[in-house]
């Protein structure tokens, strides 16, 4: 689908809009080459990138592209799984340098590089010979050549060296490469990047104070990944770009998985377009969940049955009942009436949303701005909470319109203006006379503050008032005069403005800010499957063990297996019979009893009224299989051979204990 | 002071030589008598050893280059595998005797060395002369092959041939010699420098712009605020040339002429007390600290890299380390006491947990299960935890952050175990 490329591509803009700001920083660097010369230092840039190491790749692929068309062709990524020791560290280097000078300069002597790339040796001098031919090759070439290559890059190009992940790397193939490099710095330009994804302290746990002083160090922060995730969401989620919505419930699970798991983005991006593949997997009337344009064309192909499927939507069914009977009856049987009556209801909600998410900034506007945030500091917050049921009748809403009611002036003002911004911006009708509404507030404001300057006047026309007077009677009386209509009088209009404003936003939330499930049809275009997207993501392996082997129905889906309570049945997998056993068993498990148990558990059903003899001699076969379950839980790691009692083995799960 | 004097060398050559290694005359007179005369065979390994930047290898590299006797100078960390130092020695050898061969060497033992060594000898002019060849960083022979080390040591007896191989390193000989026994070298100590040797080698390169004087000055006030801390004359005169511009401000300016040091010795004091808090630590850049010294801005703005020690974690990564450092640091038979609901005797408990804080935080870390730590997880988190793919990811990705490390094999998949390496103040700051 190419709702999906589009979100990966927003993704990547997002990314590397933030490289190119601490890359403008990095070529301010460069350019300062020929001064740092003189002291040995290797220009270093440590890129603190948080945790979300799923994240990195992404990024510094980013960035080495980047890297690639601006500045200089010789970018080389290193990981430290790839280094553990400083050979192969070098080789790597080498071998990703040269490999993207043959892109550069494919045309002339690719096979001749090739060759001398076998046996080459894998040092540094032999990298600054290669370099230096290189840069010469570059010199000698003809200037129409040369033009596509100088141009984007320099005369001679700074080689840059990426670290992807500095933690991993062991520090003495850290060491051993800066120092060797600070050798070489005179005859090789290099440029270090380490990607640090806890905190810059790591340089100084690493390395040792003679080699970091060999280092020019450069700090760059990335955006924390929080950030990153609610520049996703305002940008995928609020906007009406994209027809397909998550339900509340699920949305609350992915940013749960995000906050409390791994904070990775690009875990969210994959959680995100599971829900897109469940969605239009499971959900027939999928179809028309696409952009406005389309929706016309698409309706009306719908077939039979998939009207039948719009009358059994739970929402339909209830927009019906509201109809009165005459209509009802043609909803019901008449296709084309339904068409019709569905593009209606599909188009209100598109402009749904559009009022929607406007007036959730103008919401979030207020609330993000009140002490203790009783609706939430994110957009994304406030924006599950009317998601998930109406907003207004909730707690926190009612405190948050309390403590709006209190706010002071300016800040009302500029929230106004704000309001009066986003609603200009969003491409609604309706909100003309918002905006409307909402600047008369703001005059009336601006009102006040003159009202308020004359209101001063008069008070001090009455203070030189009151300077004549000497009674001491007359004073007081007109001093409490003052005071209080000073206090009613001033405070009571700006309270009142305050009062209609916050009345009015009230009014809107009502009226727009409806959650998505009440609406008709929402089933379209909202997937709420939490539970099925819960349980896609959080695999669970050790229930999902626990479940296979206590209770085989669940899997295998045969009814003989059903089993009631906590009885072994005979029928089950051998496996899962000698797993019950040693359910009830303690740390340490007697093999024969076990067996004894086993045996007693098959034989039970098989044969009741079997001769003595054979009951005491355990059967070869049923030997046979009691083994062959023992070592498939061996395998599965479930026990393991103990040496304290030769007869015995070991439980390693819960409950040994 | 003993003047430097040789029969076989030209009296100028050791004037100029004399001129370039200040402060280390006795080592390069004890040197050049164990060199003796150009074709006399000399001792066939010298090791020489001293602190960081006791002038080691700029002695040797000067004495050789000056006196213009072959040479062949290698660093041993940059060729880390014995075949690459040794292709190296034989390269460097071609180049300086100047035949234009440039067919690739290959060596990959040490019986290959002698052979090509004894050939590239001998296609050369050198026979009567005395080759030198310089190891530098020698400690890293150690880890190469065994051979390698006694080897390099007898090179003249293996070889036959007048060579002498020179060793620098910072550590003593002893902790060299191998279990087997080898040739002694001989060893010679280059003694750190002093305060009035760094103050001599630190003015002699003054910036031709202003007067000796002026800058002995400078070297002066910056060796009465660094030498405390920092005696490495390579750091100080980075230092040194971070710091120049600014002590020259005033006299830029006018307000001071170059006699003026009191005045000049005010202003530049709290500049190179801020420089070293930040500069000489590394945590701000020296490219960083140039700008901000043009922009005349207080350092305050820039944050150095110890400021952001701040790291954010998801949730259940904080409480898994809060569950990994209490089950490195406590004892396992207090996990009952602290972590169960019901458990008796609390004020003894509280007693005991205060004592035995302070001997584990002396010991480090200690190992503990998976299953301890999880359990541990389970307790202090409030609500309930599933234990899903994600939990154990998390924990794996702690190891990679080195926030935790793996103790054992790595390979070991039935209860593994790890090791908290957090400090407690890492842990303050996350429980909050």
């Amino acid at each position: 689908q190419q709702i999906q490329e589009d979100l990966n591509k927003q993704l990547l803009d997002n990314l590397l809009s933030f490289l190119s700001r601490s890359h403008s920083d990095f070529q301010e660097k460069t350019t300062k080459w020929t001064c740092r010369m003189k002291f040995r230092e290797i220009p270093t840039a440590a890129l603190v990138l948080g945790v979300n190491v799923t994240d990195h790749n992404l990024t510094f692929r980013g960035l080495s592209d980047v890297l690639q068309d601006n500045i200089t062709p010789y970018v080389a990524l290193l990981e430290a799984k790839d280094c553990p020791g400083i050979k192969n560290l070098m080789q790597k280097l080498m071998g990703q340098l040269m490999n993207c000078d043959i892109e550069v300069d494919s045309l002339e002597d690719e096979d001749c590089v090739q060759v001398s790339q076998n046996r080459i040796r894998c040092s540094m001098p032999s990298l600054v010979s290669w370099y230096e031919s290189v840069t010469k090759k570059t010199d000698s070439e003809t200037p129409s050549k040369k033009r596509n290559s100088s141009s984007r890059h320099w005369q001679s190009p700074p080689v840059v060296v990426i670290f992807k992940d500095m933690e991993s790397f062991t520090t003495k193939v850290l060491q051993d490469f800066i120092v060797i490099s600070s050798q070489h710095i005179h005859e090789l330009p290099l440029v270090l990047i380490f990607g640090i994804a806890t905190s810059p302290m790591i340089i100084h746990r690493l390395l040792p104070h003679s080699v970091s002083s060999l280092l020019c160090i450069e700090l760059f922060q990335s955006l924390s990944c929080k950030e990153h995730l609610s520049t996703i969401i305002d940008k995928l989620l609020l906007t009406s770009r994209f027809p397909f919505k998550l339900g509340g419930k699920v949305l609350q699970v992915l940013i749960n998985i995000f906050l409390y798991h791994d904070f990775s983005v690009q875990n969210f991006i994959k959680g995100f377009q599971l829900c897109i593949m469940e969605h239009f997997y499971s959900q027939p009337l999928s179809v028309l969940c696409c952009h406005l344009a389309d929706i016309k064309k698409r309706v009306y192909s719908l077939s039979n049955d998939q009207c039948e499927n719009i009358r059994r939507l739970p929402s339909f069914r209830r927009y019906v009942e509201k109809q009165e009977s005459g209509k009802q009856v043609e909803l019901l049987t008449n296709d084309s009436f339904l068409k019709e009556e569905t593009e209606k209801l599909l188009e209100d909600l598109h402009v749904y949303h559009e009022n929607y998410v406007s007036i959730l900034r103008c919401l979030h506007v207020f609330t993000s701005s009140l002490p203790k945030y009783p609706l939430g500091k994110q957009i994304r917050e406030l924006h599950c909470a009317c998601l998930e049921n109406q907003v207004w009748e909730t707690e926190e809403y009612e405190s948050s319109l309390q403590l709006a009611r209190m706010l002071n002036k300016a800040d009302l003002v500029t929230m106004l203006q704000q309001c009066v911004e986003i609603l200009m911006s969003s491409s609604g009708k309706e909100f003309n006379k918002t905006v409307e509404k909402l600047k008369e507030f703001l005059t009336q404001f601006q009102n006040l503050e003159a009202e308020a300057s004359q209101e001063r006047d008069v008070s001090v026309s009455s203070q030189k008032e009151l300077q004549k007077k000497t009674d001491l009677y007359h004073l007081q009386k007109t001093l409490l005069e003052l005071k209080e209509s000073r206090r009613s009088k001033k405070l009571t209009k700006f309270e009142m403005l305050r009062f209609e404003v916050v009345d009015y936003i009230d009014r809107l939330v009502r009226k727009y800010l409806v959650p998505a499930d009440k609406r008709t049809l929402h089933e379209i275009v909202y997937f709420n499957a939490a539970t099925v997207l819960r349980g896609h993501l959080n695999a669970a392996p050790r229930t999902a063990l626990h479940t296979a082997l206590n209770n085989p129905h669940w899997y295998l889906k045969n009814q003989a297996l059903k089993c009631d309570g906590g009885g072994i049945s005979n029928k089950a997998p051998d496996i899962c019979i000698v797993y019950k056993l040693h359910l009830e068993c303690g740390r340490l498990i007697n093999l024969v009893d076990w067996l004894e148990a086993f045996s007693t558990v098959v034989m039970a059903a098989e044969e009741p009224n079997a001769d003595a003899a054979s009951s005491d001699e355990v059967d070869d076969i049923i030997h046979a299989r009691f083994i062959r379950a023992v070592s498939e839980l061996e395998l599965l790691g479930f026990i393991k051979p103990s040496k304290q009692k030769t007869d015995h083995v070991a439980r390693l799960t819960w409950g040994g204990c | 002071m003993p003047n430097l004097e040789h029969p076989a060398y030209p009296a100028d050559d050791l004037l100029h030589l004399e001129s370039l290694v200040p402060c280390r005359e006795s080592q390069v007179s004890m040197l050049l008598s164990i060199f003796g005369e150009r074709q006399q065979f000399s001792f066939p390994s010298i090791f020489i050893y001293g602190h960081t930047s006791s002038g080691k290898t700029y002695v040797m590299q000067t004495l050789l280059t000056t006196l213009q006797l072959p040479h062949v100078f290698v660093n041993c960390v940059e060729h880390f595998t014995s075949r690459l130092l040794l292709e190296e020695i034989l390269i460097q050898l071609q180049n300086c005797s100047g035949t234009e061969q440039t067919s690739p060497v290959h060596c990959d033992t040490l019986n290959d060395f002698v052979r090509l060594f004894k050939q590239a000898l001998a296609s050369q002019e050198l026979q009567d002369q005395t080759l030198y060849i310089v190891l530098d960083r020698a400690e890293q022979l150690r880890e190469m092959e065994a051979n390698i080390l006694p080897a390099f040591l007898r090179l003249q007896e293996l070889t036959d041939r007048n060579v002498t191989v020179v060793l620098l390193s910072e550590i003593v000989w002893e902790l060299f010699r191998p279990n087997v026994g080898c040739f002694e070298p001989f060893t010679m100590y280059f003694p750190d420098y002093s305060i009035g040797h760094l103050q001599k080698i630190l003015s002699q390169n003054h910036p031709p712009e202003y007067s000796a004087d002026f800058y002995a000055a400078y070297i002066n006030i910056l060796l009465g605020v660094f030498y405390m801390v920092c005696r490495d004359l390579k750091e100080l005169r980075h230092l040194a040339a971070l710091n120049f511009a600014k002590y020259c401000e005033p006299v830029v300016r006018g307000e001071a002429n170059e006699r003026d040091t009191r005045k000049l010795w005010k202003n530049i004091e709290p500049h190179l007390k801020k420089a070293m808090q930040t500069v000489y630590l590394r945590e701000i850049s020296s490219s960083q600290w140039e700008r901000l010294q043009q922009d005349g801005g207080e350092p305050g703005q820039l944050k150095g890299l110890s400021a952001h020690t701040h790291v954010e974690l998801p949730y259940y990564s904080k409480f898994l380390l809060i569950a990994a450092y209490l089950a490195s640091y406590n004892p396992v038979r207090t996990d009952k006491r602290f972590f169960l609901k019901h458990h008796g005797k609390i004020r003894k408990t509280n007693f005991m947990k205060k004592h035995e804080k302070t001997s584990n935080h002396l010991l480090g870390p200690k190992p503990f299960p998976l299953d301890r730590l999880l359990a541990i997880l389970y307790s202090i988190v409030d609500n309930r935890v599933a234990p899903t793919a994600n939990i154990f990811s998390q924990i794996t990705s702690l190891v990679t952050l080195q926030l935790l490390s793996m103790v054992g094999q790595h390979d070991q998949l039935d209860g593994p175990r790890y090791k908290c390496t957090v400090s407690l103040d890492f842990i303050r700051t996350i429980a909050r």
